[in-house]
């Protein structure tokens, strides 16, 4: 397998209806991401594209139709998705082109619009549930997450006020990231006092419905290096699916994430995760989840991460920062595209270019992590400089 | 790293209304997708013992669960399951919600006396430990739910059972 490196990115602002249509957000992104490293599309020798559900959009066959945005004519060119664990397969997928030394450069573009889906596009999700056992009872993917986060609370005895903190952390974060859409000043008890949704999930627990894309540029390391002078290598892939009968999995911890982090460690040689990442973009579409994920990424001991939080760990300060981008709680929550900003704020980090959001002590290396499916999937990114 | 400012600029705010008035160019279209679901085997015993009033699960003789849905394949071990097993209609709430929306999202009128959706992952009592459905709660105050409260199901009337999950109206406490 051939070493790949990260050698340009581009992200659009995240924005719920936005007006630009999803090819063009994708295109937007993409020439934002070659013109970052001077290239040009002729340069590129595959695409791959990240997109969610087709029913945000309405198009069936939503691949395809990114493809003009994407700029793919005419070229090699493969669409991924495993729901909101989608964003970071993304970089996984162009790294198989790359690694496996049939291309040498590819681009990866993910891309979301969730607005289109009227009156909301949570409606879209009904038919990802067993259409048996399960659609008859019109579950929602709110439900089942803050089923999961409450199986996570009375098992740890953690306490709402102290995880709505990721609320509060990832929205001032986001102040500083020109992309975002809900950056905020924030407090617990504001968290406390939102809407609530389906308790222990307020408003203010949850990421918002966004438009946006992202893209990022692969290469070979032979190129790579005459690219630019600071690639950020992909150095630990891994993902992995526990079972759909999610009824019978014990929620309170993230099996599908440690068997992927595992995967993704073992290739990258990290044997102490707490130790040796400095930096990391864990999946928070819910603010438990960032938690949930830390434990997950085996950053934290299981039980532990909420005392951690608390005591400003995983600020940007911290021994571990988390989400310095502002997450998918600041910066916003185009599924694919949201998982791949987290990839590119981890490239920005550890090419000390993230300018009001670069944390201190010269990192150099960072995870991030995507979930989704019927909370099932888990992919993980491991980068070094 | 951002696109030019104009794109906050030319942004649009819809809501549904405007889309439903004809305020905005929209497409009207209501898609008429049915489907006639093959449920197999083992999802097809499951829904007929439901119109009996019963709840049945299937073994595996490799790794001994007592699995509910049933199902002809473990998934764990990869053999064909074995016995079928009938369990019981009460067991424990492993873990549940109070919600304020439906599942379009939609606010539930909770003001107005509505109350929240209390659906919840059930461990059936007789299959293995840990084997959950999903359904809802009721008659009872949803703020005093718990973990490992008892709970037994909540049947409709024999002459109105279809074979459907939807034959047991919901799950209530019992002591």
């Amino acid at each position: 397998m051939r070493r790949v490196a990260i050698v340009g990115a581009g992200l659009t602002k995240f924005y719920r209806n936005t007006q630009e249509t999803p090819k063009e957000l994708a295109y937007e992104a993409t020439k934002m991401a070659l013109d970052s490293c001077e290239l040009k599309l002729s340069d590129i020798d595959c695409v791959v594209n990240g997109t969610a559900p087709d029913a945000f959009d309405g198009v069936h066959m939503k691949g395809e139709y990114l493809s003009d945005g994407s700029g793919a004519y005419r070229k090699p060119y493969m669409r991924h998705y495993v729901g909101g664990g989608t964003g970071v397969l993304s970089p996984i997928h162009g790294w198989f082109h790359v690694a496996s030394g049939m291309f040498d450069t590819c681009l990866v573009v993910a891309e979301e619009k969730m607005s289109s889906a009227y009156p909301h596009p949570a409606g879209a999700f009904l038919t990802i549930f067993d259409h048996t056992t399960e659609q008859p009872l019109y579950p929602t993917l709110i439900w089942i997450f803050a089923i999961e986060m409450n199986r996570f609370m009375t098992t740890h005895g953690y306490k709402k006020e102290d995880i709505a903190l990721v609320a509060v952390k990832n929205k001032k974060n986001a102040m500083d990231h020109p992309s975002a859409q809900l950056p905020a000043e924030i407090t617990v008890q504001d968290v406390l006092n939102s809407e609530i949704m389906a308790w222990p999930v307020n408003r203010l627990d949850i990421s918002p419905t966004s438009d946006g894309a992202a893209c990022i540029v692969l290469a070979a390391e032979h190129v790579a290096r005459r690219i630019t002078e600071k690639p950020i290598w992909i150095d630990g892939v891994g993902w992995a699916l526990d079972t759909a009968y999610w009824t019978t999995r014990d929620l309170y911890y993230p099996d599908y994430l440690e068997v992927a982090a595992r995967q993704a460690y073992k290739m990258a040689g990290i044997k102490e995760p707490s130790k040796e990442i400095h930096v990391a973009e864990p999946y928070d579409p819910f603010t438990y989840k960032e938690l949930h994920h830390i434990e997950g990424l085996m950053l934290a001991p299981r039980g532990k991460s909420v005392q951690m939080l608390v005591d400003g760990h995983f600020n940007r300060n911290g021994n571990l920062p988390t989400s310095p981008s502002g997450g998918l709680l600041g910066v916003g929550n185009p599924i694919a595209a949201a998982g791949l900003m987290k990839i590119i704020e981890l490239y920005l980090q550890l090419k000390g270019e993230a300018g009001k959001r670069q944390i201190p002590g010269n990192p150099t290396c960072g995870v991030a992590n995507a979930w989704g499916d019927l909370m099932q999937v888990g992919t993980v990114t491991v980068l070094r400089k | 790293m951002i696109t030019d400012k104009e794109v906050l600029k030319t942004a649009t705010k819809l809501s549904a209304e405007e889309i439903q008035k004809g305020k905005v160019l929209s497409v009207k279209w209501t898609p008429n997708l049915k489907y006639a679901w093959d449920n197999g085997p083992a999802i097809g015993r499951y829904l007929a013992e439901l119109k009996n009033g019963k709840i049945i699960g299937k073994t595996c003789d490799k790794c001994h669960r007592i699995m509910i849905p049933p199902r002809m394949f473990c998934e764990l071990c990869w053999v064909p399951t074995g016995e079928w097993v009938y369990v019981k209609d009460t067991g424990i709430v492993n873990t549940w919600v109070v919600s304020y929306v439906d599942w379009k999202a939609g606010r539930l009128d909770i003001k107005g006396g509505v109350r929240p959706f209390t659906p919840a992952v059930i461990e059936i009592d007789g299959a293995s430990k840990g084997m959950g459905i999903l359904h809802h709660l009721n008659e009872v105050d949803p703020w005093k739910i718990h973990r490992g409260m008892k709970v037994k199901a909540v049947w409709k009337p024999p002459e109105e059972r279809t074979g459907s999950i939807t034959d047991i109206k919901y799950f209530k406490p019992i002591k």
